[in-house]
């Protein structure tokens, strides 16, 4: 690096400017990206962005953390953007009235399968009971993980990215999953995509049909509420087994 | 724009309000979502301006989980040494949770279907 170079460096790297423009800079490649491909769930846009910052902020040495402090401007709109799934979810009140029980039964079914699985798949291939806590609320929202992970002995940022990880699976590998099953209704494909992966599989559905994302965002919301309450017994059951 | 985002903010913070003040596990975001639904139904419905600002939020959902996505950078090592317990795991459970939660609601749609 030449002098004037590493000082321009330093400036940048201290202010939250660099971390929000380059979130920006790499969705938008990612999207871009993903348009290119026709929507392919494999080109996930928040799988590309992420990649990059990785790259990126590994060939710079920068520290999370400083990321972060431009980054958090956008991480601070998940809050109001939950708030604002109301809006969809309300403008399929009819459809959710008329699918009331298979609705609620699949809540249930889903969000113990969710749970109940991925601790006995980790436990099975060896994880440290701070991996299986930390892996129990991964269908979940990433703030509701979070908070959950907290509580129960988890980690809470490894969730976060557990969270992540599960997402974009679920974004990207739901289609072949219900497409094998002969699931066609976009209803039934949003709810299980929202109890399976949250706000990643729900901005998934969402590109999909405007009905499957809303479907998602009420799977979402109530999956998050319904873990929330259940895990903390799952926790103390797992601390007996040790 | 502005008066939709400053009602989005206030859902959000009664939520966060009331989940604290009540000590409920859910978090505030969510009790916010579900009290603008609640909203919602009693006004018959959001204004064009709510929705607009909601709909352009949503449009971009994806962007917003990517600064806690990028924070893998943190957990290298522990990702490295059980990455196949991790990656199993959240393999083989997804796959679950997706096909028995859209098995289940299929029989019992099904069900009440042929019931009509």
């Amino acid at each position: 690096m030449t002098p004037q170079f590493a000082e321009l460096w330093v400036y940048l790297a201290a202010s939250p400017l660099l971390g929000l423009t380059a979130t920006l800079l790499a969705y938008q490649a990612a999207f871009w990206l993903y348009r290119c491909s026709g929507g392919h769930p494999l080109a996930n846009p928040v799988l590309i962005a992420v990649a990059i910052l990785v790259f990126f902020l590994m060939s710079t040495a920068t520290p999370y953390e400083t990321y972060f402090a431009g980054a958090q401007f956008v991480h601070f709109l998940l809050g109001p953007a939950t708030v604002a799934l109301a809006i969809p979810l309300y403008a399929q009140i009819r459809r959710v009235r008329a699918l009331l029980l298979p609705v609620l039964a699949g809540l249930v079914a889903g969000s113990l399968t969710a749970v109940l699985s991925a601790i006995a798949v980790g436990r099975l291939f060896g994880a440290s009971l701070p991996t299986q806590l930390s892996l129990a609320p991964k269908s979940v929202t990433t703030p509701i993980a979070m908070g959950i992970a907290e509580r129960i002995g988890g980690i809470p940022s490894l969730t976060a990215v557990l969270v992540i990880v599960t997402g974009i699976l679920g974004a990207v590998g739901a289609r072949y999953v219900f497409d094998a099953l002969r699931v066609r209704d976009p209803a039934i494909r949003g709810f299980a995509i929202g109890i399976a992966s949250h706000g990643i599989g729900t901005a998934r559905a969402f590109q999909v049909d405007a009905q499957s994302g809303a479907f998602a965002a009420l799977a979402m919301g109530l999956n998050g509420a319904l873990t929330a309450l259940l895990l903390p017994f799952v926790a103390e059951m797992l601390g007996r087994l040790g | 724009m502005l008066s939709a985002l400053t009602q989005l903010l206030v859902f959000q913070l009664a939520g966060e309000v009331l989940a604290r003040g009540l000590g409920l596990p859910v978090p505030g975001p969510v009790l916010g979502m579900l009290l603008l639904f609640a909203a919602l139904a009693l006004r018959g419905g959001p204004g064009e301006e709510l929705q607009n600002t909601g709909q352009t939020l949503l449009q971009h959902l994806s962007l917003l989980f990517v600064p806690a996505g990028t924070g893998i950078v943190v957990h290298l090592h522990r990702v490295a040494d059980e990455w196949l317990a991790l990656l199993l795991s959240l393999l083989v459970s997804t796959a679950a949770t997706l096909a028995v939660t859209a098995l289940t609601m299929k029989l019992l749609h099904r069900r009440s279907g042929d019931a009509q």
